[in-house]
């Protein structure tokens, strides 16, 4: 028998590819079943984000940030709507603090249903995305009464909300938290103890927390190493610190331990939405200061201030003063933080997104190699990745 | 205010800086806390040896690097700054460190302290410009295969130089320049008190 030499040989995956969730080209060099080396090419989705919101008033670059992580919309405009409000100094009522808490959670759900389905989807149940996605059009209906879209919001304000729920909707989300309980039973009866769900993300992708710290992971994926950490918890803001919640966290840090965790996550996050629910004050929406927020219509039809205040806001929009700022929340996917550099104008001079999704893809390469191509399917389904914030 | 920058977190922050304060000593060019936040600027050569040792002193284990952009400062000579932020998960503290680099001047990558500073330096070098030294693998990150020029740079137009559409004669996505069909709209947003230079009939009275 003659002895011959196998080399290695190269797999394009995606960019169109029905588990590459998105526009995620990735080179995989192979040695037989078995990736060595795997390079993420990404771009595809490239806006040029950063650079657009350097041309626009700081009223105008709201709906970016619905538009980056394009499932966990509210999310991403409170990080932007909290970094300007830091650097201005603005008081949010606390009832719009509740509204903006209860969203966010609201937006985890929708998040972790869209990534938990999805990477089952990828790895052979269908099931679970059908389910999911009816749970998911009703908590878009959520969104669409309080911003008039169902996805791409535009709902936060500086100083605020945009508007306060409607009547009658508290009932509505407390309905919905009922029978969400019985979904979540049903889908963990599917996957928790599935066969094949376990033999495809049981030990797969393993993190161990030191790598998972010099990698620079967050939210989840963090988490399903086992190091306990949640903004939430840990540098609280609005009013996060009066709700009584928990972190679960893993121990394995596979792709197994990720599902638990972002399954037990949806958990707590209804748990926040009824305490919001629960403990939410009436009062306004929107900060009383009109250099901030728009006067009342009714007020610009007879004061003369009021319009000025209106026209100056809507042409030549917010003066933001000198300075610049940090700020994290924790995202669905982890933290997801806006840096905002202002020089005193209307437009901001910089704004870096930080966004989780992308350090984690970047480990990808750590995480994949020795697996099989199979495996990489289940690992991206539970990086979860979505291309509208990587490529910004 | 919604985000934490009261007292305790100040004092904190000083605690911090006794402990970099002495270590880095001449390194050390400037340190600002405003807004509750953190800032110190080192020179851009220093750099492997400042995050080596906030992430190994304990008294402070800033294990983690959430960031790493580029801001440029064309007016000035070393005209752009290399943010990092590093965060402490042992004590829930943040620090922003800065170095300042011109577009010939490499600054040594980080990628020996933190591996996850790779993609972040590729994003830096592809938006900026910005030249890491020793770093494994600085190709562009985010932009188009063969794209030219650096898309952040504050010179760089926002509609940039060259569009692409599909030929349906050539059968392939071709390149070309620019071309808008209306003028692209810059409003001068300030208000003529604040002084957006002449206005308009002002030259009579100044001439």
């Amino acid at each position: 028998m003659v002895e011959t030499e196998i080399k290695t040989f190269s797999v394009n995956f995606g960019p169109q590819h029905p588990a590459a969730h998105g526009v995620l080209r990735l080179v995989l060099e192979m040695d037989g079943e078995v990736v060595e080396r795997a390079d993420p090419h990404i771009g595809l989705l490239h806006r040029g984000t950063e650079k657009l919101i350097e041309y626009r008033p700081y009223l105008q670059s709201i709906p970016y940030f619905d538009r980056l992580d394009y499932v966990s919309m509210m999310c991403q405009e409170h990080s932007f709507v909290l970094a300007v409000e830091k650097l201005l100094g603005v008081e949010v009522p606390i009832r719009a603090q509740y509204i903006r808490v209860l969203f966010c959670e609201i937006t985890r759900i929708l998040n972790h249903l869209l990534n938990i389905t999805t990477m089952a989807l990828d790895i052979g149940a269908m099931t679970p995305l059908l389910w999911g996605f009816e749970q998911r059009e009703k908590l878009m209906e959520f969104y669409e009464e309080v911003s008039g879209a169902r996805m791409h919001a535009n709902y936060f304000r500086f100083g605020g909300v945009a508007r306060d729920m409607p009547a009658g909707m508290e009932e509505r989300i407390l309905e919905w938290c009922d029978q969400f309980e019985d979904f979540m039973a049903d889908i963990e009866t599917l996957l928790n103890e599935n066969r094949i769900f376990k033999q495809r993300t049981v030990d797969i992708g393993v993190v161990s927390a030191e790598d998972a710290l010099a990698w620079g992971f967050s939210g989840p994926m963090l988490r399903a190493s086992g190091v306990a950490w949640d903004l939430r918890k840990a540098q609280p803001y609005e009013v996060y610190d009066r709700l009584d919640f928990d972190i679960p966290v893993g121990r394995h840090g596979d792709c197994y331990d990720r599902y638990l965790v972002r399954m037990q996550e949806m958990r707590e996050s209804l748990k926040i939405i009824r305490q919001c629910i629960e403990q939410m004050p009436e009062g306004p929406v929107r900060t009383p200061n009109h250099k901030v927020t728009p006067p009342p219509r009714a007020e610009m039809k007879r004061s003369m201030e009021a319009l000025i205040h209106h026209f100056k806001l809507y042409t030549e929009g917010i003066h933001v003063p000198a300075g610049e700022v940090y700020v994290a929340t924790e995202n669905p996917k982890g933290e997801f933080a806006v840096y905002l550099v202002s020089d005193g104008t209307n437009k901001p001079y910089r704004c870096k997104i930080r966004s989780p999704a992308y350090v984690h893809l970047q480990a990808l390469e750590m995480m994949g190699r020795g697996h099989q191509l199979a495996d990489i399917v289940a690992i991206i389904g539970a990086l979860d990745v979505v291309f509208g914030e990587i490529d910004r | 205010m919604t985000v934490d920058t009261g007292p305790e977190m100040i004092a904190s922050l000083e605690e911090m800086l006794a402990i970099i304060e002495p270590a880095l000593g001449e390194t050390l060019i400037e340190r600002r806390i405003a807004h509750g936040e953190l800032t110190i600027l080192v020179p851009a050569s220093q750099i492997v040896r400042v995050l080596t040792f906030l992430r190994d002193d304990p008294g402070l284990l800033f294990k983690e690097l959430v960031d790493l952009c580029g801001v440029d400062w064309p007016e000035r000579e070393q005209r752009f700054d290399v943010v990092y932020h590093l965060l402490s998960l042992h004590h829930n503290q943040r620090i922003r460190v800065k170095v300042r680099t011109d577009e010939f001047t490499p600054v040594p990558s980080v990628v020996s302290v933190f591996p996850t500073a790779g993609w972040f330096e590729r994003e830096a070098w592809d938006m900026y410009g910005i030249l890491f030294a020793d770093h494994p693998d600085l190709r562009r990150l985010l932009s188009d295969y063969g794209f030219d020029g650096h898309p952040l740079r504050k010179d760089f137009p926002l509609t940039g130089y060259v569009e692409l559409r599909y030929d349906d004669e050539q059968k392939r996505v071709v390149y070309e320049p620019v071309k808008l069909r209306q003028d692209f709209r810059s409003f001068d947003f300030l208000s003529p008190w604040e002084g957006s230079g002449l206005l308009p009939g002002d030259e009579k009275a100044q001439g």
